[in-house]
């Protein structure tokens, strides 16, 4: 579903230099999978789940999302296959003078949907993740965990084929975590779509991925399997990480 | 104040009923013209302003350089030598100096790049992650403007209007000074001129009237608008 190919992406440091944040990285990832993005602070895994949807573009490589290469892509066209790559932000990133149900429609406005398709949709994707009756409130009337839901439901509405999560429980508690991880493997189990989720938490990883890469310096130190909960790491980062968690 | 001098007050104004409605028209008509334009061309000036910013949708230090380079020059005119300047431009568009529309010319001029930093300053308290997921979700830069930003910021796009409307309520007074007409002119006019304090106080107190009406209102609906 997803083929990153010899990336790289460089930042310009504001005080003069550069780093690199993924350094001539290749990565595949299958049809409906749950696939996580592990490694500490500054590992590159947020860049790189962001090179995905390409925010941001890569210096050199390519990405292939569903047999498309994003990076030969002209500005509309590019617009046109991110409509089938939902977003989840960490800090939810919802728009504030929107109704949760208006929020959830945005995406659907963008795609040029009918009104009455619309509602439908909205009404469904609530329902899915469980907030049917919240659809009039604003994000500030919500919880944490409930700003969440409305953030996975706008990034279902679309019927995409992937979500890309960016530390999507990371500005949660413990629980809230649980239940957040909950509904987007039932939204993996039940329509197929690919996860590709960010977190510095193996728990996260033990809890839904089925497999996860885990980053270091914008590498990708190895590439982990997912059985029953049990993660088999071979690469002492990995160990560490599950030892931390 | 005695009885006495406070009925003269009250006759002496109301036998400038008709210049003083007069006067009103005046300046509404010259708010009317100053805003229109802060709002048709500073609106769309603080936009570019603010997404030809360093890391926001069209970063491009030149353009940004070069509008924010004329704003602060516009700006820094004091508004009478603004006017003065302007003659000739406004003599170009109107056909002459006087009277509001004239004024309107000058204040037009002064409103646009002082709406247009008001609006950039607001903008820019929209969290970056709201446009970012909008540009994930494939919006275009025009859905995104429309949307998101002007959407987003509406409370804080009517908290501006209003501190732009009292601005150029107390600019327009100047302006009516040089010939524009409106209520500041009349106060100078009767109230200075002729030692009428009673005129110039009047008009004062309307002043301050309009003034706290304009805030209570602008309060009133930005408070409406947001949802934060």
């Amino acid at each position: 579903m997803i083929h990153l190919q010899n990336i790289r992406k460089r930042f310009q440091r504001p005080e003069g230099g550069s780093f690199d944040a993924v350094c001539d990285t290749s990565l595949s990832i299958g049809e409906g999978e749950i696939f996580g993005l592990i490694g500490f602070s500054g590992a590159g895994k947020s860049t790189l789940l962001r090179l995905i949807n390409l925010l941001e573009r890569p210096d050199q490589g390519a990405v292939i999302v569903a047999g498309q290469d994003l990076t030969a892509m002209n500005a509309k066209a590019l617009r046109t296959a991110r409509q089938q790559l939902g977003m989840v932000f960490q800090q939810f990133n919802l728009m504030a003078n929107r109704t949760v149900a208006d929020n959830i429609a945005f995406p659907l406005e963008i795609a040029g949907w009918s009104k009455a398709d619309i509602a439908n949709r909205v009404a469904e994707c609530l329902e899915i993740v469980g907030l049917g009756d919240r659809a009039q409130h604003y994000p500030a009337q919500l919880s944490g965990g409930q700003k969440q839901r409305v953030g996975i439901a706008r990034a279902l509405a679309p019927r995409p084929k992937v979500i890309l999560a960016d530390e999507p429980t990371s500005a949660l508690d413990p629980k809230t975590t649980q239940s957040i991880l909950d509904c987007l493997q039932d939204i993996n189990r039940r329509f197929g779509v690919t996860v590709v989720i960010v977190t510095h938490e193996m728990h996260v990883v033990r809890s839904i991925c089925h497999r996860a890469a885990v980053l270091d310096a914008g590498t990708v130190v190895e590439v982990v399997e997912v059985n029953a909960g049990e993660v088999d790491a071979r690469s002492e980062l990995a160990r560490s990480l599950l030892e931390a968690a | 104040m005695d009885d006495m001098t406070f009925a003269a007050a009250l006759a002496d104004l109301l036998s400038l009923a008709p210049e003083i409605w007069q006067a009103c028209r005046e300046t509404a008509l010259m708010l009317a013209v100053g805003l229109a334009a802060a709002i048709s061309l500073g609106g769309p000036l603080g936009i570019v302003l603010y997404l030809s910013q360093p890391g926001q949708l069209f970063a491009n230090r030149w353009i940004n350089g070069l509008l924010g380079w004329t704003v602060n020059l516009v700006r820094s005119f004091p508004f009478i030598i603004l006017m003065v300047s302007l003659v000739p431009l406004t003599r170009l568009i109107v056909g002459s100096t006087i009277g509001p529309v004239a004024a309107a010319v000058p204040l037009s001029f002064a409103a646009i790049p002082y709406f247009a930093r008001l609006v950039e300053q607001t903008l820019r308290e929209i969290p970056r992650g709201v446009v970012e997921a909008a540009e994930a979700m494939g919006a275009s830069p025009l859905q995104i403007i429309v949307k998101v930003l002007l959407n987003e910021a509406r409370s804080g796009l009517i908290s501006s209007l209003t501190i732009l409307t009292i601005s150029f309520l107390s600019y327009s007074a100047v302006a009516g000074v040089v010939g524009g007409g409106g209520i500041g002119d009349l106060a100078i006019r009767y109230g200075y001129y002729r030692f009428q304090t009673d005129v110039m106080v009047a008009m004062v107190l309307l002043l301050v009237l309009i003034v706290q009406i304009i805030q209570f209102a602008g309060n009133r609906l930005a408070a409406r608008l947001d949802k934060r």
